[in-house]
């Protein structure tokens, strides 16, 4: 199972480095990873994605949680949520397949935001797997170089459930 | 002529080596444990300012002087503090901090820097410390700003005692030891993500347990160390007097219910008694408290307490559902919930059958050794310290090993914090310098390092310290001139192939496994003259070999004005037992 988990932390030396540590000594894997500013100074957001059944991502979770710079973590994935990669792909693009190339551009709504004699840039936004067909459409052209910045992803616009809604769950599963 | 100003009350600069002290001073520490160099030196100026308010104890290796401050901390409950220079004396602190992190104990490391400026630069005595140690402290600082160390240390107070205790690890460069500014001893903490209230059981959870246990036919409570560090041992004894319930322990968990108490069914676990892991096999509801379901407690954990109910109940809300799934998981500060429980818990219908089950099971089978034994097993000398102090309620810090476990077997706890035993982490040399802690906070006590010959000679240099600063702790050293648990699994699962865990010369035929047993209690080839080493130490020190002097040696050694040793020889052929071994059940137990 993939889970997203966003994680508000304080933004201090070490905090990286500290949950990044946290997932390889216990072993947990994170399939992506992506860490930015907030609208608070004092504070950074980093969004996990994690593969793993209830009971690691239960650990995963709880651990987070335990490490004193992390004020608050929200699994994303068990709610309505909103999902963003961003990739910057640098295609060879030769006058006679330039065109072809803007056109499922167009088709994904991505954009060029640089262009050569014989390569372009597009950027491109979404989610997970549209931005992995559009990889897919450009590797007959041939991929010079590519970036993603890792997901991220926010909670639409609903009340926030009750924060002990997990153990609930897990006491409820356990009875079961 | 102006007017004469009047001098103008100055708000005064404090070093950051001060502030620190200070800070120690405010938060009521007492002693500190601190080895002093390059990087540190400031600190160690600061305080020999404040010496009539905090003692400094000089320890003779970083790693006893943070092993002093866990036995501080794990015979007092208060926080225990320790200092180190930068480099080679901070790591020297880091096993003594994966120690303290993994048994809860609320430890305080600070550890010299080099200077900001040149941190990174791999200057010398430099090492990332703080990098060496985020995944084994509670939390970390390196404290670049001297304006921040009072808040800093406040925080690290508030982080080390509260919640689940653990080490914290301030990391202080020399240049922020030096600057200075005006602290502010009480400014707010700044741990938007740290939740300094404790967790509390919620009225349903409560009556969720209090119900499970009026339906329980074979009820059985599994307490560990949660409940000393709750100080909820009270709370637990009341527990058991209303219900009736039998109890077992942790090895964390000795002291906090009388092991001289019918109903106590003594410590579980791989080399607990037999029926307490009968008990906890065929009991219908587990009522685990402050415990983590250790894998040297559970064994093959799928089995353990395979046809019971389980109630869970812990401050750490990682622990639940972490080994083993509870039916009732519970997170909450252990003493509250104990205390909400007594307010409405009845006892079981009806549960004698059970509970007389459980006793026929502990008189048929107690803990046990040879007493016709001509010379002195390990049992029996820690059975006769029991029957001579107990009265005098000491504090029994052990090593790790077999010597270990029969001291937790054979040494009947009555109370909480008497027992200081590396349980988690299972740190060889942990005895001597945790008694040495404890003797200074307790001044007065009786206290007793319970050491392997292995053990006790990873720590040895501090027998300096307890002679330099008056700390008459005792050593009764069960030598048996071999690495004993080494060999008992060597003899049990690798046909007795004697792989380094002899400790005597390496020409001697016992090295290779080839001697005949009998050289290593001849005083003769016995390596090395521990009471030749603690006399020269200072110490009072005396060897004995026959049973029937036992009694009188170890009266010499508690009547000595100061620390002793008492050198005793012991067979190395001895089992731990019973045992289950590492990821069997209880099915799988030796008894011989």
């Amino acid at each position: 199972m993939r889970h997203v988990l966003s994680a508000l932390v304080q933004n201090v030396p070490g905090v990286l480095a500290h949950v990044a540590g946290m997932f390889a000594s216990r072993g947990y894997n994170i399939d992506s990873l992506a860490v930015g500013a907030t609208e608070d100074p004092s504070l950074s957001r980093m969004t996990f994605v994690v593969v793993g059944d209830d009971n690691v991502l239960e650990q995963v979770r709880k651990q987070l949680e335990k490490i004193v710079t992390v004020v608050h973590v929200d699994d994303v994935s068990s709610q309505e949520f909103v999902e963003r990669d961003l990739m910057l792909i640098k295609v060879r693009a030769s006058a006679e397949n330039r065109a072809q190339i803007h056109e499922l551009c167009n088709i994904f709504r991505g954009k060029v935001v640089d262009v050569a004699p014989d390569q372009v840039i597009v950027e491109i936004s979404g989610q997970e797997k549209k931005v992995e067909s559009f990889i897919d459409l450009m590797r007959p052209f041939g991929i010079v170089e590519l970036v993603r910045t890792g997901r991220i992803a926010m909670v639409r616009g609903v009340v926030r459930p009750a924060g002990e809604a997990s153990s609930l769950r897990k006491v409820a599963g356990a009875k079961a | 002529m102006a007017t004469i100003e009047k001098p103008r009350v100055k708000e005064e600069l404090i070093s950051g080596a001060d502030i620190l002290v200070q800070s120690l001073v405010n938060h009521g520490v007492e002693t500190i444990f601190a080895y002093p160099g390059g990087c540190s030196m400031p600190l160690h100026q600061a305080l020999t300012r404040f010496g009539d308010k905090l003692r400094t104890i000089l320890p003779r290796h970083e790693q006893g002087g943070a092993f002093a401050a866990q036995g501080w901390a794990r015979s007092t409950g208060q926080v225990g503090v320790c200092m180190a220079t930068s480099g080679p004396g901070a790591t020297n602190l880091v096993t003594a901090i994966a120690d303290a992190k993994l048994d809860s104990i609320p430890l305080i490391a600070i550890t010299g820097q080099v200077p900001t400026a040149v941190i990174g630069t791999d200057a010398f005595q430099e090492t990332p410390i703080v990098e060496v140690c985020r995944g084994i402290t509670k939390h970390h600082y390196l404290v670049t700003d001297v304006n921040d160390l009072a808040r800093i240390v406040r925080e690290a107070f508030v982080i080390a005692t509260t919640g689940r205790p653990g080490p914290v690890l301030i990391d202080m460069p020399k240049n922020v030891q030096m600057d200075s500014c005006v602290p502010n001893y009480n400014e707010p903490l700044n741990l938007p993500g740290y939740k300094v209230e404790s967790p509390k059981a919620r009225p349903e959870q409560i009556n969720q347990m209090a119900a499970a246990i009026k339906r329980a036919r074979r009820p059985i409570i599994y307490a560990g160390g949660g409940v000393v560090t709750a100080e909820a041992s009270e709370s637990l004894r009341k527990l058991v007097d209303k219900t009736g319930i039998p109890i077992t322990t942790t090895v964390m968990g000795l002291g906090i219910f009388p092991s001289t108490d019918p109903l106590s069914l003594d410590m579980l676990g791989m080399h607990g008694s037999i029926y307490a892991n009968y008990a906890v096999d065929q009991a219908d509801l587990l009522i685990a408290l402050g415990v983590r379901f250790d894998d040297r407690v559970t064994g093959k954990v799928e089995e353990f307490c395979k046809h019971g109910k389980i109630i869970h109940v812990d401050i750490d809300a990682s622990e639940l559902n972490k080994n083993k799934p509870a039916h009732i998981p519970v997170c909450s500060d252990v003493k509250f919930a104990l205390d909400e429980l007594n307010k409405i818990v009845e006892a079981p219908e009806d549960i004698s059958d059970w509970v007389e089950q459980c006793m026929r099971w502990k008189s048929d089978e107690p803990f046990k050794y040879n007493e016709q034994y001509q010379g002195i097993l390990q049992q029996h000398a820690i059975r006769t310290l029991w029957e001579m102090t107990i009265e005098k309620d000491p504090v029994i810090s052990v090593g790790v090993g077999q010597h270990q476990m029969w001291a937790a077997q054979f040494y009947k706890f009555l109370e909480p914090r008497r027992w200081l035993c590396s349980s988690g982490l299972g740190t060889m040399g942990f005895g001597l310098p945790a008694a040495m802690g404890a003797q200074a906070a307790n001044p007065g006590r009786l206290c007793f390092d319970i050491d392997g010959d292995g053990s006790f000679l990873m720590n040895i240099q501090e027998l300096a310290t307890c002679v330099c600063e008056k700390l008459p702790v005792k050593v009764l050293l069960l030598n048996n001139q071999h690495l004993g648990m080494v060999v008992q699994w060597e003899d049990r699962f690798m046909q007795g192939n004697r792989a380094h865990t002899y400790l005597g010369p390496i020409d001697n035929p016992e090295w290779s496994g080839q001697g005949d047993g009998i050289g290593a209690l001849n005083p003769e080839e016995r390596y090395p003259n521990f009471v030749g080493i603690a006399k020269g130490f200072g110490c009072g020190a005396a060897y004995v070999d026959k049973k029937a002097d036992l009694p009188a040696a170890i009266e010499e050694m508690i009547a000595h004005d100061g620390p002793y040793v008492l050198d005793v020889a012991a067979p190395y052929q001895e089992h731990v037992l019973p045992m289950i071994p590492g990821g069997k059940t209880v099915r799988d137990l030796i008894k011989e």
